[in-house]
């Protein structure tokens, strides 16, 4: 391993590589996706509908997890923020995903029959709900979307990464002002094609049902588990001496207190979603949650509720356990974990509306993907320096703790 | 002339007013205080300050004013005044939220600004240590440490001779006129 130790930023010297060197642990990343993706292909065979619901929660998971990574980075730049000037390569090596997510979009495409209710001519024929919204809902314009809202994200994730790391080379002051206008435009088409993916992939699931705040509530928990998973990430970096005298306990603060806050802003929009159609208490609404509280689905809402908010709420509340690294570990885990199972609730009611049990597909899947997408971003930032080197606030990031 | 209130010492520049602080509680006072015109990071490990207990009203009357809110809307729709509101049970916990969370909000924000102020000992219209003329400059371009007289350690010479010791200047020993 290069020595990443260094104490303050007048022993960071810009000409040296600060990269880190491969270990084991992406190759085990690297065998469990693949071991995973056979496992799935398996699945295919076996449970070919299963399977596309499966690979749809999973797909939800980690386009969620990355794009949350996205808006992370261009929140950071947006920002001006300092402090994160330290974290950023961990966010933009996860964004660097969303080429590879593109390609992972193919079997939603081929699948489309299974998971789509719309994509049927003849569902539609008879059906004037779906009839009237056929010029938005039909499968060509369905994959023309998806493919402009990853070449979008993709552009942005490639412009991003690209300046970032020409600045490690030349310094220049004009590349931070670039990507703050970068990440100004793109926070805008950010929000705009998360809010229409949050629709075709998974609010039109249920065709006939509609909630404004749908796209709102996907980006939160995208954005919450992005957090999630850097805070972690930074926990084991540190935890093998990666990354010590850099990233501090201000740092994990910091992290701390996004988590909670975004942890408190999911349940405030879950909760304004599920308040406002149990108020109106109009059929074509309630029928998502009724589909989510029969069935056995109750337990897992009821779980939800419990800990992807109450318990993550109150052990995130305290000033000190923001500061301490293995307690924000832990929660970071519950809150992918849980991230995963609010994913399971969007998505399986549509196909096993009587059972809320969990497939050994679900996991295969996950896994498959996650294997994979996390052995990429361990070696993208593996190969880059760990940190912005001359970003212009890099050592007031490096300084930040009191 | 009246009592003997504070000795005060002046310093620098931000760095020599937080080594100062050091000194200072090094030297075992613990009555004792520093005046600058902005908040200086580090000051507070430096003087030993522990954390303010303020969290926890807050997060006390948050309690207090979510259960007011919450039982008082139990109270009178299940108990008081049971009125059918747009076909919903008697108790609907879901209707309550939204007022349980705006007296939890109320509450606590009340706590912060009336704790905060009672903490600080605020409002107070006057400070001994005002009685010093260079003291005004305390808000413009001067820092300032002051040892109070009731502090264990504090002993007029020895106090002024330690304070010129860690380098303050235009030293100043500050009196309150008897009532």
């Amino acid at each position: 391993m290069t020595d990443t130790k260094h104490r303050s930023s007048q022993e960071i010297d810009p000409n040296r590589p600060y990269s880190l060197e491969r270990d084991r642990f992406s190759r085990i990343f690297l065998g469990l996706g693949i071991a995973g993706l056979v496992l799935s292909l398996l699945g295919y065979f076996l449970e070919p509908e299963r399977f596309y619901f499966s690979y749809l929660a999973a797909f939800a998971y980690w386009t969620t997890l990355t794009l949350g990574a996205l808006f992370f980075t261009m929140l950071h730049h947006v920002t001006g923020a300092r402090w994160s000037v330290v974290l950023r390569r961990g966010a933009e090596a996860l964004t660097m995903n969303l080429p590879w997510l593109f390609i992972s979009f193919l079997p939603v495409i081929v699948g489309i029959h299974t998971l789509y209710h719309w994509s049927h001519a003849d569902a539609v024929a008879h059906d004037s709900i779906l009839e009237a919204k056929s010029s938005y809902l039909n499968t060509t314009f369905f994959v023309a979307r998806g493919v402009l809202y990853f070449g979008i994200w993709t552009a942005l994730a490639f412009l991003l990464n690209r300046h970032s790391l020409a600045q490690d080379q030349d310094g220049a002051e004009a590349r931070t002002i670039l990507l703050r206008r970068i990440s100004a435009v793109g926070i805008a088409a950010f929000a705009l094609t998360m809010t229409f993916a949050a629709v075709d992939w998974l609010m039109s699931l249920d065709p006939h049902w509609y909630s404004t705040i749908f796209g709102v509530f996907l980006f939160v928990s995208g954005f919450l588990v992005a957090t999630a998973f850097l805070t972690l990430f930074y926990v084991l970096s540190r935890k093998r001496g990666i990354l010590a005298g850099t990233v501090g306990i201000k740092h994990f603060q910091d992290l701390g207190r996004l988590l909670f806050a975004f942890t408190v802003f999911w349940a405030y929009i879950g909760g304004s979603q599920y308040f406002l159609i149990w108020y109106a208490n109009i059929p074509e609404e309630t029928v998502f949650f009724l589909h989510r509280w029969e069935g056995g689905w109750k337990s897992v809402s009821l779980l939800i509720v419990f800990l992807h908010f109450l318990v993550p709420f109150t052990a995130l509340i305290f000033f000190a356990s923001k500061r301490n690294k293995m307690l924000l570990g832990a929660v970071a885990t519950l809150l992918m974990v849980m991230h995963y199972v609010n994913m399971y609730w969007l998505v399986m009611p549509t196909v096993t509306a009587s059972s809320a049990m969990i497939s050994w597909v679900d996991i295969t899947t996950l896994m498959g993907m996650g294997g994979i997408l996390v052995w990429l971003f361990l070696e993208r930032f593996r190969r880059n320096p760990v940190i912005p080197l001359r970003d212009p606030d890099l050592s007031e990031s490096l300084a930040y703790h009191s | 002339m009246g009592r003997t209130f504070a000795i005060l010492a002046e310093f620098a520049n931000p760095a020599e007013l937080l080594a100062a602080a050091k000194a200072v509680r090094k030297a075992g006072y613990r009555h004792f205080d520093c005046h600058s015109p902005f908040p200086i990071h580090g000051m507070d490990q430096a003087m030993g300050l522990k954390r303010s207990p303020l969290g926890f009203i807050v997060g006390g009357l948050c309690i207090v004013g979510a259960s007011i809110g919450f039982g008082l809307q139990t109270w009178v729709h299940t108990i008081e005044y049971p009125l059918i509101i747009a076909g919903k049970p008697f108790f609907s916990w879901q209707a309550f939220i939204i007022v349980t969370f705006a007296l939890l909000v109320l509450f606590g924000a009340f706590g912060a600004v009336l704790g905060m102020l009672s903490l600080s000992g605020l409002p107070r219209l006057h400070h001994p240590l005002f009685y010093s003329d260079n003291f005004s400059r305390f808000s413009r371009d001067a820092y300032f440490v002051s040892i109070e007289a009731i502090d264990a350690h504090f002993d007029a010479k020895e106090t002024w001779a330690f304070l010129e010791s860690i380098g303050g200047r235009n030293l100043e020993l500050v009196e309150e006129p008897s009532p």
